[in-house]
């Protein structure tokens, strides 16, 4: 109902945070916007000695940008809100499905306070952000103190079941989305768990055409269905060159799935996970189709 | 270890000394004596506990009091203060540590009768008028969910009404009647205050 007993401090500045996070790595944990964290918390699943909450950090690391370096790029503050990503601007003429996932998330309390970078980082294996990530070709800024940085592209940041590549006194500190390609478009589409929202299977697709209408980038990610979000490499495979049409598109995302053990829950067998992740991706694909096709 | 917080509360200043762990809800509702928002579930789903934390409706089962130290609260017994009309300032409540220990003051706004008769905020005039609920447990969350609904969307369809009042979960009415209290609440806050009385 209610947390154990715990440390609390809300540093006031980037690297006093980082050295916090450096003192006791394991126990303790940075408090964004906290609806993951604290709902462990109050359920005691979760129990670190100590939370750096890292709200005095918002001037810093909650804004949207234009990509330094990058034309159309975005840079996206860790502490981000999804409200504030469902209604920017620049997110929605640049990269409109990390938009519209943003807005479906949760519900409007908690829009308003959780975080793209606090979703990233907590890694659950059926949120949505980390697909969309994944078929955007995201790359993660982690900061350590004293200065250090280094990026991590999607792929390599999502490990495990609530395991990233964030090593011990790191944070997430920005999410570098590209700038889009001409004739791309990306969607997302989910079997929505009817009680929680979460992905029973979700696949976030992205496609990029060439001038010859074929695919010149395919980007499958699924959540939900494997213990981490993952790219359906088969069936990117089976779409790049060809051209997308709708029995292609069938053909390829049978391979949605291809290598993953599906989950077994109350709410799908495993096979029936699979399907949801060949229909899914379909849906998904045409969508992003549809989109490529209609953009200059 | 307690630590100092210093939050605005339906506009007035509190200053108490905390547990990290204290969660929002249970500081407003058992240290301020401000009971509306209620504790309905375990999961952060229900919603009951919405209040507006500096002008966002938040589920105040999910932020600890510490979080919300320098910052603007309002709960329900606040909202009329933020109609169109705002009435008295409230009475500032000292400091301490729990409400028991000193003689009550009243939480919600008094103000006089003015034309809705109770000084309600539209939105409460619209739940009354709409008979937007039952029990009423759920409704002090959906009235602040539905504040924020409506500051994002002032003139919003019913589908965005619906979506946006997904966070609050009503087991009474079938949410048919506050659709239409948030309806009639929309219309009149996009009108045209009308003439002092």
């Amino acid at each position: 109902m209610f947390p154990r007993a715990f440390e609390y401090v809300a540093p006031d500045t980037l690297d006093e945070a980082l050295a916090l996070l450096a003192e006791d790595p394991d126990e303790t944990r940075a408090l964004a916007g906290g609806h993951s964290l604290l709902p462990l918390m109050k359920l005691r699943l979760a129990a670190p000695r100590r939370l750096v909450d890292l709200r005095r950090l918002r001037g810093a690391l909650a804004h949207v940008q234009p990509a330094n370096g990058n034309g159309g790029g975005l840079a996206i503050g860790a502490l981000v809100t999804y409200h504030a990503l469902a209604t920017d601007p620049s997110v929605h003429e640049r990269h409109p499905v990390m938009a519209e996932v943003a807005a479906a998330i949760g519900d409007l309390q908690v829009r308003n306070r959780g975080t793209i970078g606090g979703s990233l980082a907590h890694a659950d294996p059926a949120g949505d952000l980390p697909a969309v990530a994944l078929a955007l070709d995201a790359r993660l800024q982690l900061t350590a103190r004293g200065g250090a940085e280094r990026t991590v592209p999607a792929t390599d940041f999502f490990q495990g079941a609530y395991t990233t590549a964030l090593g011990p006194g790191e944070l997430l500190t920005r999410i570098d989305l590209p700038t889009p390609l001409a004739h791309s478009g990306a969607a997302y589409a989910k079997a929505r768990n009817p009680a929680s929202g979460y992905a029973v299977a979700g696949v976030a697709a992205f496609l990029a055409l060439g001038a010859d209408g074929r695919v010149a980038t395919a980007r499958v990610a699924v959540t939900g269905v494997g213990e981490v979000a993952y790219r359906a490499t088969a069936c990117e495979a089976a779409l790049r060159g060809q051209e997308p049409t709708p029995e292609r598109l069938r053909e390829a995302v049978a391979q949605a799935a291809a290598g993953v053990q599906p989950l077994e829950d109350v709410y799908a067998s495993g096979a029936y996970r699979a399907h949801l992740t060949s229909l899914y991706a379909e849906r998904a694909l045409r969508r992003a189709l549809e989109r490529a096709r209609g953009a200059s | 270890m307690k630590l100092p917080i210093r939050v605005t509360v339906n506009g007035a200043p509190q200053a108490h000394e905390v547990e990290p762990r204290l969660l929002l809800v249970h500081y407003l509702r058992d240290v301020l004596g401000l009971t509306g928002a209620h504790v309905g579930c375990d999961t952060s789903q229900c919603g009951a506990c919405t209040v507006l934390v500096d002008g966002q409706a938040v589920k105040s089962c999910t932020v600890l009091a510490v979080q919300t130290d320098g910052a603007e609260v309002t709960t329900i017994e606040g909202l009329a203060a933020l109609g169109p009309t705002p009435p008295a300032p409230l009475p500032v409540r000292e400091g301490g540590e729990d409400r028991h220990s000193q003689s009550p003051a009243p939480p919600f706004p008094t103000r006089e009768r003015g034309p809705g008769g109770l000084g309600l905020h539209p939105l409460q005039q619209a739940f009354w008028d709409q008979h937007g609920l039952q029990c009423g447990y759920c409704t002090p969350g959906m009235i602040m969910a539905a504040y924020d609904l409506l500051r994002q969307h002032p003139r919003p369809s019913e589908a965005e009404i619906r979506h946006g009042l997904e966070g609050v979960l009503c087991r009474c009415t079938g949410y048919q009647h506050i659709v239409a209290a948030v309806q009639q609440a929309a219309e009149q806050l996009a009108a045209p205050a009308p003439p002092a009385s």
